[in-house]
This record gives structure tokens, sequence and C-alpha cells, in this order.
């Protein structure tokens, strides 16, 4: 039997407390969209449920060690084929052992969640290093990413304790929503007038601030300052900073702005 | 003459890049009062030079006019450049609006000396007070403490900066007052010695009162330029092991010289930097630190150089065969941190795996040992022994032949960037947002 759910983390854990409170054995768990008719397996659809979910959840913190008390998560985000099947599984390896087993690199599913995990934590650092905000008339810092994993939430913490004292936007232009931070609290949004350009994040040149051309253009003149020529590196340059991120970087498009 | 601040910064950060420090690394500052910034602990980069170097922080000088004639430097007095200097307001400005941008961590700033060392000193300070104190920025403040400044200054340079560093530059005294006659290694470790002290007492106090002030909460660095003058790699890593025990450096950063004044016939010709050499600096630095490793058991009177063919834990190795294989499932972790071929993440795995089960080679390789290289050093019962009974000279030959040797450049900060985890308050939001509604 294949279980179904709708996509969301909740989701998942609901499909979890499913199959403890019906002792099912599914062949593999995915998402309503990702399923794929076929004839030979059956299929059941789990309705996501809040409670439940939570108490998945809490059981589950208290089998997780303290430093990984967000793994399960991490490596759902990462939406890799198969990992809600090897999650259930690490799931039950976790219910069933009285000590945490998430340290445990010698199994391959826990091997494989560590993986997906890393992947995604990275992703979000990757963020977090190259996310460039531009300034709008009105003093909003925006910027418009497209992360690979659905990662900007986990940003957050970082950019309301840094930026504490400007008001910022970052969007992911990919899924289409983003977080706005108004000098107090975090909203959840999604722009129905995409001021930006979709695919690099560029601002209009209507709604840009009048320094942030300047801004630009001095941190382009530092960057290719700071370069020593006798030294160059290609290979490690872009090891670090990979070439799918220069579209958002102001020091590496090399395309002006059009104004 | 006023130049604009596109042409200051394009000379003074030209000038800065050779310093080549820049981890904004070690001071967890929190934002206080709703400012602006913070300091993470591990240093973020926020981009990376074409030369594969992180950029975490603007790196300038405040002036590139200099008083003095060093002869490695590129500011000299001597040298015929487009000299600049930047107002205090000035920088501050850029500073903060770079960091708004998210472009950087914070500043680095340094300088050549202008009119004397208070005078500059007392600028560079002044930055960091206008930051600090009227803009409210948290962000990383690495300044550099100029020789000869009086002891006022550096410990006000203390109280503002993240990070203090006096560089020594040239590894010996003789061959230091040889390339610059003006400078003396006395006059470098005396605001070495000072921040050492001014360190040890704020923490001291810290502990007693929690609110006391902090003094360079990130520590002091130093640079030594490797190549300019015949010092052997011996005498650098023994400098830079007295330096981390003696002075308590939170660093040791090495710059393979680049010749930059190829007039200067004290000078060796060389037309480009020894960087192999500076990387297995880099690496040994890094056996010190992280891998237990002492500066004699890297190099010796009779191996004063490092071996340029091969990293210096894979020499280690060679040249203490008897140590070798090491059990995986049994041994110490100081053990298996010696193995060529496994890391400090592999080793941790390791640790933490083999309470579960024995460990196969296959385990180890999904750990991510390098078993290419590892599975001579290793045993678990399984490897085949025969792999043990090769000569550490023709093995040498065998691994350097059998891996076109990646290079792997150690640059601070950057090993430590890929451990991250996300912080627990974070955590918390996610949890949040997920579960709670
Ligand atoms: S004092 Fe510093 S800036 Fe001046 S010449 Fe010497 S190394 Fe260069």
């Amino acid at each position: 039997m294949i279980l179904l759910y709708d996509s969301s983390f909740e989701g998942f854990l609901s499909v979890v407390f499913e199959c403890y409170a019906h002792k099912l054995e599914p062949a593999d768990v995915c998402t309503e969209e990702s399923f794929q008719i076929s004839a030979f397996s059956e299929k059941q659809f789990v309705p996501t449920q809040s409670s439940q979910a939570e108490r998945v959840w809490k059981g589950w913190q208290k089998k997780l060690s303290s430093k990984l008390k967000q793994l399960p998560y991490q490596a759902f985000l990462s939406g890799e084929r198969g990992i809600e099947f090897k999650l259930l599984q690490f799931a039950r390896l976790s219910f069933t052992s009285p000590e945490p087993v998430d340290t445990n690199f010698g199994d391959p599913v826990i091997l494989e969640i560590r993986k997906a995990a890393r992947r995604v934590t990275q992703e979000a650092m990757r963020m977090i290093q190259f996310v460039r905000f531009q300034e709008t008339k009105d003093g909003v810092f925006f910027s418009g990413v497209s992360p690979r994993y659905d990662v900007l939430s986990m940003t957050l913490y970082h950019f309301k304790n840094r930026f504490a004292d400007q008001r910022w936007l970052v969007y992911d232009m990919k899924r289409d929503y983003g977080f706005y931070y108004d000098l107090s609290k975090i909203e959840e949004v999604t722009l129905n007038e995409k001021t930006f350009n979709v695919r690099d994040g560029r601002l209009s040149p209507d709604i840009l601030n009048e320094g942030e051309v300047s801004y630009e253009s001095l941190w382009n003149q530092y960057y290719k300052n700071i370069t020593i020529k006798e030294r160059l590196n290609l290979k490690c340059h872009k090891n670090h900073m990979p070439k799918r991120y220069w579209i958002y970087l102001t020091e590496k498009r090399n395309i002006p702005r059009s104004i | 003459m006023d130049q604009s601040i596109e042409k200051k910064l394009s000379i003074l950060a030209d000038s800065a890049k050779y310093d080549v420090s820049c981890a904004s690394s070690g001071s967890n500052r929190g934002n206080a009062k709703k400012g602006i910034g913070t300091a993470v602990g591990c240093g973020i980069c926020h981009s990376f030079t074409e030369d594969g170097r992180c950029i975490s922080l603007l790196k300038v000088l405040m002036t590139n006019h200099c008083i003095y004639d060093c002869a490695y430097c590129i500011n000299r007095r001597s040298n015929d450049r487009p000299r600049a200097a930047f107002t205090p307001i000035e920088l501050a400005n850029l500073t903060i609006g770079f960091y708004r941008r998210n472009y950087i961590e914070g500043l680095f700033l340094s300088s050549g000396v202008l009119k004397n060392p208070d005078f500059t000193m007392e600028r560079m300070v002044s930055v960091a007070k206008i930051l600090r104190l009227q803009e409210r920025f948290n962000g990383y403040i690495h300044l550099k403490a100029i020789p000869g400044a009086s002891n006022e200054l550096i410990h006000e340079a203390g109280l503002y900066a993240d990070r203090l560093s006096v560089n020594i530059e040239i590894p010996t005294n003789p061959e230091l007052k040889r390339l610059a006659p003006e400078k003396n290694h006395a006059d470098i470790y005396k605001p070495m010695g000072l921040i050492h002290k001014g360190i040890l007492e704020s923490k001291e106090e810290r502990k007693r009162y929690r609110k006391a002030p902090a003094f360079a909460p990130a520590g002091q660095s130093t640079q030594l330029i490797v190549g300019a003058t015949p010092e052997s790699d011996q005498q650098i890593l023994t400098l830079a092991t007295n330096l981390y025990s003696e002075q308590r450096l939170k660093r040791v950063y090495y710059s393979g010289y680049l010749p930059v004044n190829e007039y200067d016939q004290r000078l060796p010709a060389i037309k480009t930097p020894p960087l192999v050499r500076e990387n297995r600096l880099y690496q040994s630095d890094w056996l010190m630190r992280f891998y237990q490793f002492k500066a004699n058991e890297i190099v010796s009177n009779a191996h004063p150089f490092l071996d340029l063919d091969v990293d210096p834990k894979l020499a280690y190795a060679l040249r203490n065969f008897h140590l070798y294989p090491v059990n995986v499932n049994t041994a110490d972790y100081e053990m298996i941190l010696r193995v060529p071929g496994i890391g400090v993440q592999s080793a941790q795995r390791i640790i933490q795996a083999r309470k579960f089960q024995r460990l196969t080679s296959m385990h180890l390789k999904k750990i991510g040992v390098v078993m290419k290289r590892a599975q001579y050093f290793i045993t678990n019962n399984e490897l085949p022994a025969a792999i043990h009974d090769i000569a550490p000279e023709r093995l040498k030959q065998q691994l350097l032949s059998a891996e076109v040797q990646k290079r792997n450049p150690v640059f601070d900060g950057q090993l430590k960037l890929f451990d991250f985890t996300v912080p627990n308050k974070l955590v918390q939001a996610n949890r949040e947002r997920f579960i709670s509604h």
C-alpha cells in the first residue's frame, strides 16, 4: 500500500501517526501530486491532523540527540524522491531504540537522512552568505532569491537579529512567497505585483533608492580591487561560490543595471 | 585635492589586499538594543575573490601614506604610487552601507603610518568609535595595532574591536631589521603583550561582573611573510607554536611572499609567490590546532623544511610507519585523527558509529574516509594484510602517482563553515511555523 499526504511536514507527521495507530506497513509514502497511478498498488490518503502531528513531533524530539533536534525537518525539506519513506524508517528506528540512533553513520538510512539534511542546511547557509539587499525608495531592504530547497524560514532568526533596525523583505521567487520584517515582527507574504525581475531579483529602477546604484558600484569596485591577480584560482573560487548563485550577486553580475 | 570615495576605495582596498587574514570568526556579539548587526561565532563568507579567498570583511587601509620604508611592502615611502586617505566618517558610512546590504560581516582596518604611530592609531580608533557609539554597530571590527602607538590608544582600540592584530611579518629579528631597518621585533611584541594582558584582565573581570567591558573578545592574530627571507619551516612553525601557547594568539596567518618591489636587491628574485609552501604551512598549523600535533612532530632538525610533495600528515605517517596500522574499531580518537585520509569529521563519525557496530570498509567509505589513502594505515580485520607490507618510500611514490594530488587550500573559517548547524532558537521558530498552527 502507498500512503499519500498533502506535501506539508505536518501532513507527513500525520502519516507517521497513522502508521503507528493502525500498524500500517506502507510500501511507500509520497505526496498527492507526485503519486503516479499504478494499477498494482493500493493507495490511501492520510489527511493532515495538527494535533496528531504535534504528538509525533514531541515524541520524536525526545528520541533525537540534543544537537540534531531539527534533523527530520531538515531532511524533509530536501524534497528528494523517497525521503519520506526513509524518514518513516528513521522514525521507527528512533522510537524502538532507548538511545538516540541519529549518530549511527553505519546505518544507510540514517546516513542518507543526515546527508539530505546537510544539503538543506548548507543551502540555508548559502542564503545567509549570498543574499544581497537593495534599498527601495521607501527604505525597505529587498532581496529576491530562488533557493534549491525551501529554506528561507531557516534564515529568519539570523536576519532578524542582524538587521533589527531596518525593514527588510526576503523573497523566494521560485516558490512565490517571502518574509517581511517591519521592525517588530516577521510576516509571511506573497507579492501580487512583481516590481522586480523574477529571474535575478533586481528591483525595477522606478522603486530603487537613489543611493543604491552607487553602493553597488562601490562594492563592485571593492571586489575588483581586492583580488590578487598573481594568485588567481578560479576552481577554488567556483567551489566556494557555485555559479548558480552568481545571478544574485552584485559583484558577479556582468550586466550593468538598466536605468 | 579631493578624491571621490570610489577612487579612495579602489586605492585603499588595492593596498590592503596583501594582508591575507579576513576571518570574522571567534566573536559572538548579540545585537544590543536593536542596533544593527551581530557577530557570528563561526564567521561568514559573503563572497569569494577570483583567487579563491573568502570575503567576509571590508578590508581597507585608513591610508596608504607611510613614513616607513619596509622592503617587502608596496606602500613603502620610496614607491611612487597613488596615495589616498579616508576620513573616519567616510569609512564608517561605507561600512554601514555595505553591512546593511549583506555584503560584509564588518570592517578590517589597517593602515600605513601617517605622520606618526599615535596620529594613525587615533584615526583608526575613531572609526571604531563612530561605528560602535554613534551607529550602534554590533558587527565585526578587526583593527591593526600600530607598533609605537601609546598604551592608551591600544587599550581604547581593544574596547571597540572584536579582534586586534599586530603583524610580525618577518619571522626573525635580524632578517626583519635587514628588510625594514626602522622596525624590530621588540617593538612588535610590546603591543602584542599589552593586548594579551588586556584580554586576560577583561576575562577575569567579566567572571566577576558580567557587565564589565569586553576587550578584543575575538582575540588577537598576526601574519608572517613566507619566502621573503631564508627562515626554515621549522623556525616558522616553532614561532607559531610559541605565539599560540605564550601570547595565546587565535590565529597565525602565513602569506607567501609576493614580489612587489622587484627592484630591491635585498629581496629574493622570484616570479610567483610560494603558494605550495604556504599551503603546507597552513596544513601544519591546522594539524597543530585541531589534530593535536606538536610542531616538533611535523618539522625537526632532521627535516627543517616541509615536504612539498605530500601534506604534512602523510609525511608524518610515512616517517612514523611503526605507529600504523591503526585499528579503527578500537584505537583512540587521537590516533584515528593521525590516519591520512581521515579528517576531524570522519574521525568523530567513526567514534560515534562504532558504538553501534563493527565498522567495515564499506562503512568507512560512506562515512567519508578517503580509502584510497587510508587503507594503508588502518586495519579493521578485513583489509588484506599484504597492503601493510609496503615500504614507506614506495608507498609515497604509489600514493603520489595514484592520486593526482588534489590541493586543498585551507583558508580561514571555510572548513568550519560547512559544519554549519542551525542555531537552536532558529530551530524553535521553524517548529512554530510548521507545528503549532
Ligand atoms: S610600516 Fe606598514 S605600511 Fe609602512 S612600509 Fe612598513 S609594512 Fe608598509
